[in-house]
């Protein structure tokens, strides 16, 4: 059993949706790819295809066109997901609460595994955050 | 009969082939982040990914043709599996049969093809897409491949068995050093990158423009069996070249292995070089390249081979 956390969590294919954001956190998650800070070492790849992905990252704040196709996406993955909410606007709305089109922070429509606000949140703050998630995997098995 | 079980299923056998492809694999990554001044993935990456595959979930898709979407990998997985099995059997323990080439020639079709009958049955329309290339990519590389294949086979004779291949080589020596054999080892390492969807000939998966092609609408362990006949195939394509052209004399067991593990360390080397220097082709350019570039000259190399060049 414990085992296959500590496999799950080294090697985290990652799935990055943008769900109405200003693109400015995802520069960020390019930059992660970068060879300053390179999470391939960790085991993580960006991939294409949700069926292959065990992360779910998403930006920007939701509106009621992209909760539809997240709530799609959602259901697609296979499981084990683990979803990770990347930049202020999917944790808690930011200057856009209130705005007509939007339904309410992401943990309201899908549930949320990690938290990563910022804006953006700087490449060093989504490792942490990936860092957290790892932790919050294997705190699980413990139990 | 114990010993024989354990050739074809530990040592030059399954288990072998699917170590060293992987931790060939593993070299082609490190490379490229080596290249773009990474630090790359650990060597154990490529057993953890497999691992991984086979806990996950798999999600059939409601419109998919059940029995083929299942099926194709499975097929792809068990057909590269008896290819590293004769290769590596004719490379560490000198077993081979009368038309070995031929039979290695045809199960290398067989992932590909399936593949192909994978992602259509998928009925995802990027699928589609990757699919369509793929056919395409195979009518141009397979045809490329065979005029390497015929070079050799003159070289030792017009013997179509590995054996006689690899047993002339080591009387005289390696096919590489003549002409056509040169030309033949440049072709079939264009194959080989073809054959993996390595950089320019990747469009049947380019993540960037049709996500993850023929596999888009696999997880799990069927995504696994993908995975793992890939890592087969780079023990089995980079094996197969060296034994038709760099097949050397050695003296004892000790240097054969090192012998081998060197050159496959230079072939992937070479292939992760190409990749690392070129874009992606478009698939029109790259049918272009393998026909009317590639393909004369593996006419050449046969006439150059006739010749005794």
């Amino acid at each position: 059993m414990k085992l296959k956390e500590k496999i799950l969590t080294k090697s985290l294919w990652v799935y990055h949706l943008s769900a109405g954001s200003c693109n400015n956190c995802d520069i960020e998650i390019l930059d992660c790819l970068t060879p300053r800070f390179d999470i391939e070492r960790f085991g993580m790849q960006l991939v294409g295809s949700i069926r292959h992905a065990d992360v779910l990252l998403i930006t920007g704040a939701m509106n009621k066109k992209s909760a539809k196709i997240l709530k799609t996406l959602y259901g697609q993955a296979p499981k084990p997901l683990f979803v990770a909410a990347v930049g202020t606007c999917p944790c808690s709305q930011h200057l856009f609460k209130g705005s007509y089109p939007m339904l309410g922070p992401l943990d309201e429509i899908i549930p949320v595994d990690v938290y990563i606000p910022g804006c953006p949140p700087r490449p060093e703050a989504i490792i942490a955050g990936i860092a957290k998630l790892i932790n919050k995997i294997t705190a699980k098995n413990k139990k | 009969m114990i010993k024989m079980i354990a050739q074809y299923l530990i040592f030059p056998g399954v288990i072998f082939s699917f170590v060293i492809g992987a931790m060939g694999f593993w070299l082609e990554r490190k490379l490229t982040a080596r290249f773009q001044y990474r630090i790359g993935p650990p060597w154990y990456q490529n057993f953890i990914d497999v691992m991984k595959l086979f806990l996950k979930e798999t999600i059939l898709p409601k419109d998919a043709t059940k029995t083929m979407f299942i099926l194709s990998p499975i097929v792809s997985v068990s057909a590269v599996i008896l290819v590293s099995i004769i290769l590596a059997n004719n490379y560490f323990l000198n077993v081979s049969f009368v038309g070995d080439v031929i039979v290695i020639l045809y199960l290398l079709l067989i992932p590909s093809l399936f593949t192909i009958l994978g992602a259509l049955s998928s009925k995802n329309p990027l699928a589609l897409v990757g699919a369509a290339r793929e056919i395409k990519l195979m009518l141009a590389y397979e045809f490329v491949f065979i005029t390497s294949l015929i070079i050799a086979i003159i070289k030792s004779g017009n013997s179509i068995m590995l054996a006689d291949i690899t047993g002339i080589q080591i009387l005289n020596k390696p096919n590489i050093a003549s002409f056509s054999g040169a030309i033949a080892v440049l072709l079939s390492i264009f194959y080989a990158q073809a054959k993996l969807c390595i950089v320019p000939f990747d469009m049947a998966e380019a993540e960037q423009e049709i996500m993850a092609g023929t596999t888009i609408e696999y997880s799990g362990p069927l995504l696994g069996f993908y995975k793992i006949s890939k890592l087969m195939l780079y023990f089995s394509l980079p094996l197969f070249i060296i034994s038709l052209f760099i097949k050397v004399h050695t003296a004892s067991m000790f240097s054969r292995y090192l012998v081998f593990f060197l050159m496959y360390a230079l072939i992937i080397f070479v292939m992760s070089v190409i990749k690392n220097i070129n874009p992606r082709m478009r698939i029109k350019d790259a049918v272009r390249f393998f026909w009317f570039f590639l393909f004369p000259l593996g006419i050449l190399g046969i006439i150059l081979a006739q010749l005794g060049l």
